[in-house]
């Protein structure tokens, strides 16, 4: 099956313009060729999710995208402005931005500090009254050295800074790996609501069952490469073939 | 008891210095993660801006505390921009030798055209004099250079670890590479870091210049202390640098006082019982 033409049959399902466009996206750490023709798009408003087993190249396009692997080729749009070349800081700059898979919390730093830690980069960011009512949990530990949370709260706390800044594209990396259930349901909330209040998302997961209860498309990732890209609305017609690809 | 007094006043003075050049220190560590060997060199650049100012350009003394450490903190980014930044991700060693490098040119090029021998700064009219403090006579300028350099350490400690900024700065010492993608320009932030470690140098030396006059070795000579003083409060703690320094002037002072033959290797015999005992030195971090 051609790639782009997998990449595009369910992103011209979706509602919303296209916001960012990947095309032949090649990634390299040191001499190890990870990404070997990334193809995939994402709408405005939209969540995606990008599965694969580990190893598949899921978090390398998420840093790729935002500029922090160092050698890269291909095209990667947002909002029609060529990326591939801009450094991390500009991508940030132009409203993208990047929850990373070990969180990145910052242990110097109190929760406050981390939280107005990103700075703004454009109007329409949450107010941090919304972020707390999101996150009531934060408000309580404002003094709290970083990395002295739960690991639940860390990751909200992660997810909680990069809201403020005003960036309207997120891309979170895994943001439920090793949480309770009972955290990744709210966590599962957050991101439904986030949806609703007009973010578009770009989700790796490794967990497809919570994946399913917020993603609109997905796209699955394997050898560095798009394999198959679906939408919700196919997931039941598709659900032995993901399985296969993610060996569940 | 004078004597005591006078050692003691000499120690504060003394820890003046080491607290500002291991505070620069310090600040450079933590952000660049480069053992700055050419600060001594910059802190001789200070005192010799300073000269220059006075002598050439009829600048006094207090512009040079202005100005000198700007003019030398930009030739600290321009060494920064052109040589250090290339360092990034490489072993400690190969910062060491470039900036042990750079501090033997540039004494070098001082020495060749000032000889070794001290040239005369005198102290500003305003700080001339002493006070009688009762039990003990104080020189004005001596007095002023301990709290202007408290203020000044102070300051800093505050700028790091109290402002917005200095979040940058602390957060981006931890990943700098997520500090950048959250919109930060991090290689510019590191460039002024590396200004500010140097001018904070180059303040020392202009506080230094009336007091131990202004010599092309004058910064080969403290630098090693410093570097004592450095591990001793733990590489990369700014509090720790603050606090360690004084506390070493005035025990180097004590010495001097109470065991004078011991009064060379007392900050060194500390740094090995601290090596011993703390590794990360007192108020250090793990690597």
């Amino acid at each position: 099956m051609p790639e782009t033409a997998t990449a595009d049959a369910p992103a011209k399902a979706a509602a919303g313009g296209n916001i960012l466009q990947v095309r032949n996206l090649e990634a390299w750490y040191g001499e190890s060729h990870i990404l070997h023709g990334i193809n995939f798009d994402v709408n405005a408003g939209e969540v995606v999710t990008l599965l694969g087993r580990n190893g598949a190249g899921k978090t390398t396009t998420l840093k790729s995208i935002m500029g922090i692997i160092g050698k890269r080729t291909g095209a990667v749009k947002f909002n029609n402005q060529d990326i591939i070349r801009a450094t991390s800081d500009k991508i940030a700059r132009m409203g993208i931005a990047f929850c990373p898979e070990e969180r990145g919390i910052f242990s110097s730093l109190d929760v406050r500090e981390n939280l107005l830690l990103p700075p703004v980069v454009r109007q329409g960011g949450l107010p941090l009254e919304q972020i707390f009512d999101l996150f009531p949990n934060l408000k309580e530990r404002l003094n709290s050295q970083g990395t002295k949370l739960s690991g639940g709260e860390q990751q909200m706390l992660a997810i909680a800074r990069i809201l403020r800044t005003g960036a309207s594209f997120l891309m979170l990396d895994e943001p439920t790996e090793g949480l309770a259930p009972v955290i990744i349901q709210q966590i599962g909330h957050t991101i439904a609501r986030l949806k609703k209040e007009g973010f578009t998302i770009l989700l790796v997961e490794q967990n497809f069952r919570f994946a399913s209860t917020v993603a609109d498309r997905y796209y699955v990732v394997e050898h560095g490469k798009i394999i198959d890209g679906f939408s919700n609305a196919e997931l039941a017609a598709n659900m032995d073939k993901l399985h296969t690809y993610l060996g569940v | 008891m004078q004597a005591l007094y006078a050692q003691l006043l000499v120690g504060l003075i003394n820890g003046s210095f080491y607290a500002l050049l291991s505070l620069g220190l310090a600040v450079i560590f933590g952000m660049l993660n480069i053992i700055n060997f050419a600060h001594g060199a910059l802190y001789m650049m200070g005192a010799f801006v300073a000269y220059f100012l006075l002598n050439l350009g009829g600048i006094n003394y207090w512009w040079a505390l202005l100005l000198a450490p700007i003019i030398v903190g930009i030739f600290g980014m321009i060494l920064e921009r052109t040589m250090l930044q290339w360092l990034t991700g490489l072993d400690h060693l190969y910062g060491l030798l470039l900036t042990f490098g750079i501090a033997l040119i540039v004494q070098g090029v001082f020495q060749n055209y000032f000889g070794s021998s001290g040239l005369p700064y005198a102290i500003p009219d305003q700080l001339k004099g002493g006070m009688n403090l009762g039990f003990m006579f104080l020189p004005i300028y001596r007095g002023w250079v301990v709290i202007f350099s408290l203020v000044v350490c102070i300051a800093t400690w505050f700028l790091i670890e109290k402002t917005r900024l200095g979040a940058y700065l602390r957060a981006a010492t931890e990943n700098p590479t997520l500090v950048r993608a959250f919109g930060i320009n991090v290689p510019r932030m590191i460039t002024l870091t590396y200004g500010l470690g140097v001018g904070l140098a180059a303040l020392a030396g202009v506080l230094s210049a009336p007091i131990n006059q202004v010599r092309p070795l004058m910064g080969a000579d403290l630098i090693i202390v410093v570097f004592a003083v450095v591990v001793i409060g733990g590489m990369g703690s700014i509090m720790g640098s603050i606090i360690t320094g004084f506390a070493l002037g005035v025990i180097e002072g004590l010495t001097k006082y109470f065991y004078p033959e011991a009064s060379n290797t007392v900050v060194f015999v500390l740094m090995v019982l601290v090596l011993l005992v703390k590794p990360t030195g007192l108020t250090g971090r793990a690597a």
